[in-house]
């Protein structure tokens, strides 16, 4: 690496050179506390009024939008999960193995129910065609899925596998990315974000041949969200 | 990369008479525009957006240095490191330094069009290390040995027919022999070839969208996953970004993301938008265990606080381009550097120098579409009359057009003599046009009348004179 001395040199090089175009000091006194401020208080922008609505049309809209960007939706109640899983697989005729993350709330689902399906809790690797990952939230907005990373959800799992499956709890799905970042906020602390956070709309696609637009360019192909019912 | 902004003139020539590049360009219209309008329409709330995006940007830039600072300290604090490059050749040696100290032979890429402006690949591979560009558009060009045409759409010059061949052409030897001729095959095989390259790097390096100084994040937007995949598998995650990119908190990332993925490619949302903070956490099961943010100003930080600052808020999201009537005629590669269009005809001559882009300000009407859909509403037109007036003041401008000025000014403080001669010359043209109302060919007007017919004025006299009978 570079000598320290040389680092701290060019760090002060870029910094002068800013404050002598902005014909000012480091920043001092009121403006510098009102800079602060902002900081800790981030001001929100103008307001989307389609997603203002009552969690149950939240959820409506939240599925309207994963699907206009090439997810495929299943609703469901809590129970019929795991055989959801197991239908959606045969349905797309694919194998009934998956990686599946180490969550807590994964774990709480009746797996043992389909025999025929077999998990492996943990990473993805290059040769896994299926994973299976819970989701921080979803935001209505968009139809965008929120993954926190952590031992509890690795992300290889969002991007290696072909097929994405998603089980994303209505509580979880708010209206914008700014009730996301309060959730990320209070459960992780003002100071520390998660190494990755994803957030994820549809499958992963690419328009760089002639502007037309491919899906599965180098994530999944297919993403298949369970939104559960509570 | 080597400019050829001063071949300006010849490089259009050329664009012109490509029957490839003309077929592609020619879906610009229908494809990204038409849908980023359609995108404005569905959300209302859309200009008070693009109004408070600007007005995010302008309040990072008169605060950068704080911003910068925070940022830092925020990475720091989780195990990141942050290296300040005041040149192209600082960044350059950062990140060789940082390949070496890990033995690093090959470097998984996302698009960065900074490390276009730095040169990155060039020297990286001088050095015996090879950058793999893992972005769709930017592995088709990386093969083809071209720079980038477009900055959110780097192959947007090439058809179909031109990708599967160069495909044919590079994947031959690893197999793949037939020649494809379905886009949806095209983009699974390269995607079948990438894939173990991203498995086998040693180095992720990736651009950023935004800083954010609030977490010590940086926030990336793409569709295809490729950045993703290149922070995630390799050891060391690199992220090159120059200091314009740093915004202070996550809920004006939310605002700008809001009218990025819009303005763009008329998307709600990319597919992807993933904010990285630090090396992986203990625990993790995947990761890199390094996180070092390169932080490049190559003269960013000396036009803050004059009349280029708007410049700084852009957020490259290409709209100007995909709406420009210049661009749409030529492309990309005509401009000759690495930032093409409206904000490259503002950017290249502050980067390399007017001197050697003293054209590309030059090639517009100031018909102002590239403003009119700026997500951060920078005054494009405005910078371009910049640059011409400093090219003017250097006496770079050709010596026709400063001596048709200069007899041009000379009339026009003289406004007796200005209607006499205006009314004479318009009187001659509208005489010896009157018989099919058009020329063919005129003196001093060749570069004209080469492509079209200039027409003769109608009857009645000068604007002038008109005006004067009608009041």
């Amino acid at each position: 690496m570079s000598a320290g001395s040389d680092s701290t040199a060019d760090r002060m090089h870029i910094l002068n050179s800013i404050r002598r175009s902005l014909r000012r000091g480091e920043l001092a006194g009121e403006h510098r506390q009102a800079t602060q401020a902002r900081l800790a208080h981030p001001p929100r922008g103008p307001a989307v009024a389609r997603a203002d609505l009552p969690p149950g049309q939240r959820v409506d809209l939240f599925c309207h939008w994963a699907e206009f960007n090439n997810a495929t939706i299943a609703r469901v109640g809590p129970a019929e999960v795991p055989a959801e899983v197991s239908a959606y697989l045969t349905r797309s005729n694919l194998p009934a193995q998956a990686a599946m993350a180490p969550s807590p709330l994964l774990d709480g689902y009746d797996w043992a129910s389909q025999q025929m399906l077999s998990l492996r809790r943990g990473r993805a690797e290059a040769s896994d065609q299926v994973a299976i990952t819970g989701a921080f939230a979803g935001i209505a907005e968009t139809g965008t899925l929120v993954m926190a990373s952590g031992p509890d959800h690795p992300v290889t799992l969002n991007l290696l596998p072909e097929t994405h499956i998603v089980v994303l709890r209505e509580s979880d799905i708010v209206a914008g990315y700014e009730e996301v970042w309060l959730r990320l906020r209070e459960r992780y602390g003002k100071d520390c974000m998660p190494r990755t956070v994803n957030t994820i709309t549809g499958p992963s696609r690419t328009g760089d041949i002639e502007q037309t637009i491919e899906l599965g360019a180098h994530g999944p192909r297919r993403m298949h969200i369970l939104v559960v019912r509570e | 990369m080597q400019s050829t902004a001063h071949d300006f003139k010849e490089n259009i020539g050329a664009a012109l008479a490509d029957p490839n590049l003309q077929d592609s360009l020619a879906k610009l219209k229908t494809g990204f525009s038409e849908r980023r309008r359609q995108a404005a329409e569905r959300l209302p709330e859309f200009e008070a957006l693009r109004d408070r995006a600007r007005d995010i940007k302008n309040h990072a830039l008169a605060n950068l240095d704080f911003y910068l600072e925070e940022f830092e300290r925020k990475v720091t604090s989780l195990g990141g490191h942050v290296h300040w490059a005041p040149t192209a050749d600082d960044a350059r040696r950062i990140i060789a330094e940082l390949c070496r100290s890990v033995g690093a032979r090959t470097i998984a890429k996302s698009k960065s069009m900074i490390a276009e402006e730095i040169g990155l690949n060039e020297h990286l591979e001088s050095l015996g290390i090879a950058p793999i560009e893992t972005d769709l558009g930017e592995y088709i060009i990386q093969l083809r040995h071209e720079p980038p045409s477009h900055i959110i759409a780097p192959a947007v010059h090439l058809t179909k027919d031109q990708v599967a061949d160069t495909f044919l052409e590079h994947h031959g030897k690893l197999g793949f022999t037939r020649r494809l001729t379905e886009r949806n095959d095209l983009v699974a095989e390269a995607r079948q070839v990438l894939r173990q390259k991203f498995l086998d790097a040693d180095v992720g390096l990736t651009g950023a969208n935004f800083l954010v100084a609030e977490t010590g994040s940086s926030m990336l937007v793409t569709n295809e996953g490729n950045a993703d995949l290149s922070n995630t598998l390799p050891p060391m995650h690199i992220v090159l970004a120059s200091i314009e990119k740093v915004i202070p908190t996550l809920e004006d990332a939310a605002v700008l993301l809001r009218v990025l993925a819009r303005s763009a490619t008329g998307q709600e949302s990319s597919a992807y938008t993933t904010l990285n903070t630090g090396p992986r956490r203990p625990g993790d099961l995947d990761g890199p265990d390094q996180y070092h943010v390169v932080l490049l100003d190559n003269g960013r930080s000396s036009v803050l606080g004059t009349e280029l600052q708007d410049m700084l808020r852009c957020i490259r999201c290409g709209a100007c381009m995909n709406h420009c009537p210049v661009y749409g005629a030529i492309g990309g590669h005509a401009y000759g550097w690495v930032y093409p269009g409206p904000i490259g005809a503002v950017l290249t001559p502050h980067l390399i120098g007017v001197a050697e882009a003293g054209d590309l300000p030059n090639a517009s009407t100031f018909c102002g579409r590239c403003e009119s859909v700026c997500p951060v509403r920078i005054p494009l037109p405005r910078l371009m009359r910049h640059w011409r007036e400093r090219e003017f003041e250097q006496h770079l401008t050709p010596k026709a057009v400063r001596q048709g000025l200069a007899l041009w000014a000379f009339l026009a403080r003289r406004p007796r003599l200005y209607r006499a001669v205006t009314g004479l010359a318009n009187r001659t043209l509208a005489l010896f046009g009157r018989i099919d109302g058009r020329y063919r060919s005129l003196p001093l007007a060749g570069g004209w009348t080469r492509y079209r017919d200039f027409p003769a004025p109608q009857p009645g006299g000068t604007f002038h004179a008109r005006w004067r009978r009608r009041r």
